[in-house]
């Protein structure tokens, strides 16, 4: 019997990330739903800007590749066109979501589109070769802030789920994790949660996982998880920040 | 009883799936190297495997299959 495969919805190509970069295994979990909610012959995704520019060669449903930051936009009329036919998510990055795509991300949330975002927090920009994003942890080194980001200078790191967790639109709302086997189950609940609230009608989801770029931030696989379990976990703690259908229960 | 299959040319020798393994079964061949110049991972005693599937769970680039 077999236990454990590559998913149907994930093409059978090397993906491009580097060794030990977390997107491949939220790649994997996104393809998994997609296979066990049997919707791949529905599914839109949205590619974005950012290291996960190329994920339309990764996964078999159709895709479309956004302006840097507007994927929730484009998400918006791919989902409008056809609401009861597509089933529309969006995987971006920090760079493209919390960046220059922040207002459309806060838009989508408070106009509570029906559409699913994967967004990725790994705090650095990782394919323009690791400089400071909105997300990065106060002190922390980068390209761009070589004594480490100066929160005088450069303002604080922005929480996604907490400040979007203040609009009165969003449905769903969820950090997680992918730093260990529990934290991967736990990270694939939570999308199939995501991608289900859509099936059902209910709303915007967003589920942030924390994610690692051992490249730029310049350890091995194994210690990037270990960096963020001591660093990124203490800032941006996981949990349900917005579940509006169970508070109405 | 459990069986691993790995797609050694995928593997990029990352180790994520060593630090996962609770039996502490697998290891990067020291006198392998794949089509991407890295050392692949492999198990060193496939009948202690249990096959919880932690390594592939843990994998980013879907190496391994696991039968059990």
């Amino acid at each position: 019997m077999v236990v454990f495969d590559k998913p149907k919805a994930l093409a059978d190509v090397s993906m491009h990330y580097c060794p030990g970069c977390t997107h491949g295994i939220v790649h994997r979990l996104v393809a998994e739903v997609i296979d066990e909610l049997g919707i791949e012959g529905k599914t839109i995704g949205v590619a974005p800007v950012g290291c996960s520019v190329m994920a339309y060669n990764y996964f078999n449903c159709d895709m479309i590749e956004a302006a840097h930051g507007r994927a929730p936009a484009v998400a918006t009329g791919v989902k409008r066109a056809n609401p009861s036919e597509h089933i529309v998510f969006t995987y971006q990055g920090d760079g493209d979501l919390a960046s220059i795509g922040m207002a459309e991300t806060v838009h989508a949330a408070a106009r509570n589109e029906n559409i699913t975002i994967i967004f990725i927090n790994n705090a650095i920009y990782g394919m323009t070769g690791g400089q400071m994003a909105p997300t990065s942890l106060p002190g922390q080194v980068t390209q761009t802030s070589p004594y480490g980001r100066d929160v005088n200078h450069c303002g604080y790191p922005i929480r996604v789920c907490e400040m979007l967790s203040e609009l009165e639109g969003p449905e769903y709302l969820e950090r997680v994790t992918v730093n260990n086997v529990k934290n991967v189950n736990k990270a694939k609940k939570a999308i199939k949660k995501a991608f289900q609230n859509q099936i059902d009608g209910k709303g915007f989801s967003l589920i942030e996982v924390v994610s690692t770029c051992p490249t730029n931030w310049g350890m091995t696989p194994a210690n990037a998880l270990k960096w963020l379990d001591e660093n990124m976990l203490p800032y941006y703690p996981l949990g349900v920040y917005k579940d509006r259908s169970a508070k109405e229960e | 009883m459990a069986k691993l299959t790995f797609k050694t040319d995928k593997c990029k020798g990352c180790g994520l799936c060593i630090d996962a393994c609770p039996k502490k079964l697998l290891r990067l061949a020291p006198d392998k190297i794949n089509i991407k110049g890295h050392h692949p991972v492999e198990i060193t005693n496939q009948d202690e495997c249990i096959g919880c599937a932690f390594c592939a769970t843990m994998c980013p680039d879907c190496v391994i299959k696991v039968e059990r």
